[in-house]
């Protein structure tokens, strides 16, 4: 699950993101490079006649050599082609030096084995049995162990637009800000609004602009990491796209989903969006300052959470009196303090380890 | 609307599988989608013609292969059928259900040439 998001094709942006391209050259060497992009042009290939999404192309440099090599789209950076798309390079493509093959015709040779074995063509079944999230559970993962080797405590914060997360997550930098270094990802279609009201607070802040992309996913918060780096021992906070429904199936690699659910919306909202609620294990009643003058029922909004996930820990807070963030915070800071001595544990379990296997070294050696 | 995103998470296994097997072409995807995941068959349907055109796997046929919901219900001690998840227990009312199955979304196997 590459950041085409299919809902919004080829359109994630993180901020100041030049473009990165892996190619396989057709002597099979590999290699990645980003560009930035400095002319624009449109350019729209038809891959319905190359085999397996190979494809050369010539192009011309500046400097007027021109190259020209094959690529195999692999389907982990895959570019949408056909639809309306640019790719802002700074060179030119020669297009009339493009050798698809035309008209529909099977050109076996142009496969990655540049070969075609009789026998193998004939009609049959191959299984796969494989989770449809498995790419995505797979970046996912490999962001999580990136957070537990360096400490840093993930929360994916889940909600509906307007519920108030922004104002949550800025008031519980501002009170954790002087006692743990603190980064966060912001998720929108657009803008970066969020991301600068964060800036404001004094912590570092970075958007990922998901196009018409309903969520966030496991590649996008990696790239995210690369981006950002992250210090040793940290809060990492990523505020996904105000949405119930898609952030809830894909894992970002995360230590806990927080649920912000504000009480001017309806009490029964964990019962028609269930999956967010079942795969938080928290949830932030948000605006509580507000109940004097609501009808909201707050101990049924919470039964019903509950009823969906036996197992939530619920705050009742509000972001703009302040009123219950301080059990919020310290559920926060035990979970770094947990993530800090997980690190410090391992640490000095390798060195243990480090210690052990050299003295069975200067053992063998001293026995020669 | 993640069924965009599912659909070409689909694509990618598949397209992987098929380039491993030297195929010519993708004529059959069979997944298994379970009745209580949260994925709309005729959503995922539409969207799986959308994201293969043009790929490997145009013009294949999809096939849904739809697993029946089940949970445990812990005051009854026994597997009930579910049709809706975190849904009520049909035999004594109680949300104390754990899913067992239903949930599943798998690409099952392909049919290649």
């Amino acid at each position: 699950m590459c950041t085409v998001c299919g809902c919004g094709a080829g359109e994630t942006r993180i901020e100041g993101d030049g473009h990165e391209h892996t190619h396989v050259h057709a002597d099979g060497t590999v290699h990645t490079h980003s560009h930035t992009h400095a002319d624009e042009h449109a350019h729209e290939h038809a891959h319905a006649e190359a085999p397996l999404g190979v494809h050369s192309h010539t192009h011309q440099h500046a400097d007027g050599s021109e190259h020209s090599h094959a690529h195999i789209h692999d389907g982990e950076h895959k570019h949408e082609h056909g639809g309306e798309h640019s790719h802002e390079h700074g060179h030119t493509h020669e297009h009339h030096h493009h050798e698809h093959a035309v008209g529909g015709d099977l050109d076996f040779g142009a496969g990655p084995a540049r070969a075609h074995v009789p026998g193998l063509s004939q009609s049959r079944m191959v299984q796969i049995e494989q989770d449809i999230l498995s790419k995505n559970n797979g970046y996912a993962a490999a962001n999580r162990s990136w957070f537990d080797e360096h400490g840093v405590f993930a929360l994916n914060l889940v909600s509906s637009p307007g519920s108030g997360k922004t104002t949550l997550l800025c008031k519980s930098i501002e009170l954790l800000k002087d006692k743990m270094t603190i980064s966060v990802v912001e998720g929108d279609q657009q803008t970066s609004n969020d991301a600068e009201r964060i800036r404001a607070t004094g912590v570092a802040a970075l958007q990922i602009n998901t196009g018409k992309g309903c969520h966030l996913d496991g590649h996008m918060v990696g790239h995210a990491l690369q981006r950002m780096q992250p210090a040793d021992d940290s809060l990492f906070l990523i505020e996904n796209v105000g949405n119930l429904v898609c952030p809830a199936a894909f894992d970002l690699g995360e230590h806990h989903k927080v649920a912000i659910l504000s009480v001017t919306e309806g009490e029964d909202k964990p019962l028609k969006y269930p999956d967010m609620f079942r795969a938080a294990d928290v949830m932030l009643l948000n605006k509580c300052d507000l109940l004097p003058y609501l009808e909201f029922d707050a101990d049924l909004a919470e039964a019903n959470a509950r009823r969906v996930n036996p197992d939530l820990t619920i705050f009742r807070v509000s972001a703009t009196s302040g009123e219950g963030m301080s059990a919020w915070l310290s559920w926060v800071e035990a979970g770094l303090a947990a993530q800090v001595a997980g690190r410090s544990e391992s640490v000095d379990a390798l060195k243990r380890r480090v210690a052990e296997l050299e003295r069975q070294l200067e053992q063998t050696q001293a026995g020669k | 609307m993640h069924e965009m995103s599912l659909a070409e998470g689909v694509l990618q296994l598949v397209e992987e599988t098929a380039r491993r097997e030297n195929a010519r072409r993708v004529k059959l995807v069979v997944l298994e989608i379970g009745t209580l995941s949260s994925v709309e068959p005729d959503a995922i349907r539409f969207c799986f013609e959308a994201v293969t055109h043009g790929s490997i796997a145009q013009g294949a046929a999809l096939e849904i292969v739809a697993s029946q919901g089940a949970g445990w219900c812990m005051p009854c001690a026994a597997t009930v059928p579910m049709t809706e998840i975190y849904g009520a227990c049909p035999q004594c009312g109680s949300y104390q259900v754990q899913p067992t199955s239903g949930t599943e979304m798998r690409v099952k196997e392909i049919g290649i040439e």
